[in-house]
């Protein structure tokens, strides 16, 4: 149970005036969003940001010796520099900038995998990866024809360990795990996960999408090799995201993008490509989505991550516990360790149904497979209903999402 | 609960969701189509028996929202036994129905049941719902092998 001290971890009251779309109403109801595994909300700081990067510093970076270029690219690299220290990386030249998690995990793919992968090399992953963590490797095994190993998972949504370690053969060449499941809400042991693969000799990626606007990730101690997140998912912008790599296979590994600013010299006999991390960014890259995520990870650095943690870990539970009481209501999977994410079903009510019918009393979820279709084929199930919490959210928005659920069911009764 | 959310889920779809008509599958059938909705996951299968251009017998299977299980039950007491011209005239005018160009058209005197739909025109994101069955009972018709996918919407 959350008592009111929970509450008191952060002053959730404050924070949410710095949130300017929580204000509003949706079907003349107070919007209670709590689709935030989807994208979460931005606070006025990044907002600003943007604005203020267009009103008064834009321009092209690494480019113009002219004041306004280098004002530019000064906070350009000032979000870099943001982005490593929250993730403790070693040094800038580790953080290179994405679109987001997907294409972080496809320049893994395209130029770690063109370069290591191979005929008869394995790549690991789980039964709960988002989509994103799967067809990358599909498109280029079949290319490569390596063979792509699934770890699979028990009825609570877990990773089955001793089956990671049996697949764990000398043909692995890469482990790309998901850290939070967004269909499930499973937190996994990836720092064992990661131990267990070194200890081979194998190389990790982890998808940290659903992770760093959760709890403290830092990668030095998790010691990953590399880790992917979005922009948009830690209360930035969309269309940025980070791809963090171990700065000893960021110089083996080939560019992903050919173009301005990855290289050092061109001509039309040779090219030499530019150091890191700008190897890996071609062309004029999302300036402003940048400089407002390193205003989110400023933002949320402020309250900081383990208050973040405390908070959302009690506001799970609450939802999990009162979702629990309902007759019909069958949550998926039962992980000792979640995150931000509470999928369910209700008996003989279709997932789609329900979200309607939440909209309707203002609440926000999300319904459908989440890009996670082998998981919905495991429970044997077409979709869930998905409600994905942030720390801006209140336990009385639990109390809402409950008792519209409670309303549905009524409905078809 | 709100009127427009009461329109789209009238009695008669709820009914239906709840006890669908001609829900099985069909062993003896000579058509068949397979049609799925990636956005939600819903899977609908479409059993036909045609002889001498007339639907004899018309079934379904599959899983999805009340709005699309309504749909195909719905769908599947109204064609039994009409040609299959009809069929093809009726997918139209549901068509039309819920995507809000049948407003002033003469034709709807004719829905017939099918008016129970007409609030789904309100609901962009559940036009793909309504419509699977219909496009999966056309794709039979035509007796096209590969899965209908809502995706063309």
């Amino acid at each position: 149970m959350v008592s009111d001290l929970k509450n008191e971890i952060i002053d959730i009251k404050k924070i949410r005036k710095d949130f300017p779309i929580l204000k509003s109403t949706v079907h003349g109801k107070p919007l209670c969003y709590l689709d935030n595994a989807a994208t979460t909300q931005k606070p006025m700081s990044v907002i600003d940001s943007i604005s203020d990067y267009y009103k008064q510093k834009n321009s092209n970076i690494h480019r113009g010796v002219h004041f306004l270029s280098e004002a530019a690219t000064k906070d350009y690299e000032g979000a870099r520099t943001t982005i490593k220290n929250f993730i403790n990386a070693a040094s800038e030249k580790e953080i290179i900038f994405t679109r987001g998690t997907t294409e972080s995990i496809n320049l893994v793919a395209n130029t770690f995998g063109r370069k290591f992968l191979g005929e008869g090399d394995e790549v690991i992953i789980s039964e709960m990866e988002h989509h994103s963590n799967i067809v990358p490797w599909q498109i280029l095994a079949e290319e490569k024809k390596f063979k792509l190993k699934v770890i699979p998972i028990n009825d609570d949504g877990e990773l089955l360990m001793e089956e990671f370690d049996r697949l764990l053969s000398p043909a692995v060449k890469l482990v790309s795990l998901i850290y939070v499941s967004n269909s499930i809400g499973t937190v996994n042991p990836v720092r064992e996960v990661i131990t267990k693969a070194h200890q081979k000799n194998i190389p990790v990626l982890i998808d940290a999408a659903q992770a760093v606007n959760h709890f403290p990730v830092d990668v030095k101690e998790l010691d990953c090799d590399f880790l992917a997140f979005s922009g948009h998912k830690i209360y930035g912008p969309t269309g940025i995201g980070v791809l963090y790599g171990k700065e000893n296979w960021l110089k083996q590994m080939p560019p992903y993008m050919g173009g301005g600013d990855m290289i050092a010299s061109v001509s039309f006999e040779k090219t030499t490509f530019n150091e890191l991390p700008y190897k890996f960014e071609a062309g004029t890259p999302d300036i402003a989505g940048a400089i407002g995520l390193g205003k989110a990870i400023e933002y949320i650095t402020n309250i900081g991550l383990d208050k973040i943690a405390a908070y959302e870990a009690g506001l799970i539970e609450y939802t999990v516990g009162k979702l629990k009481e309902i007759e019909g209501v069958k949550i998926l999977g039962n992980p000792a360790h979640r995150a931000g994410v509470v999928s369910f079903v209700v008996e003989n009510i279709h997932p789609h149904d329900i979200g309607t019918f939440l909209d309707f009393e203002g609440v926000a979820v999300r319904t459908g497979h989440h890009c996670t279709q082998p998981v919905m084929d495991r429970y044997k199930i077409p979709a869930t209903s998905r409600a994905s919490f942030a720390f801006y959210n209140l336990k009385e928005e639990a109390d809402i999402l409950v008792n519209a659920v409670r309303k549905v069911i009524e409905v078809f009764k | 609960m709100d009127a427009e959310l009461r329109e789209l889920y009238q009695q008669v779809i709820l009914d239906h969701n709840k006890s669908p008509r001609n829900y099985r599958a069909m062993e003896h059938h000579n058509h068949d189509a397979e049609g799925y909705n990636p956005l939600c996951g819903d899977k609908i299968r479409i059993y036909l028996y045609i002889e001498d251009e007339r639907i004899k017998d018309i079934s379904f299977q599959g899983s999805g929202c009340a709005i699309s299980k309504a749909s195909a039950s719905i769908m599947s007491s109204i064609l039994k036994g009409k040609t299959v011209e009809e069929a093809e005239q009726f997918f139209e005018k549901f068509h039309n129905l819920i995507t809000g160009r049948l407003s002033d058209d003469p034709a709807r005197e004719d829905l017939g049941k099918l008016a129970v739909f007409e609030g789904v025109k309100e609901f962009p994101a559940r036009v793909k719902c309504a419509s699977l069955a219909w496009h999966t009972m056309l794709s039979a018709l035509k007796e096209e092998k590969e899965i209908v996918s809502t995706e063309h919407e």
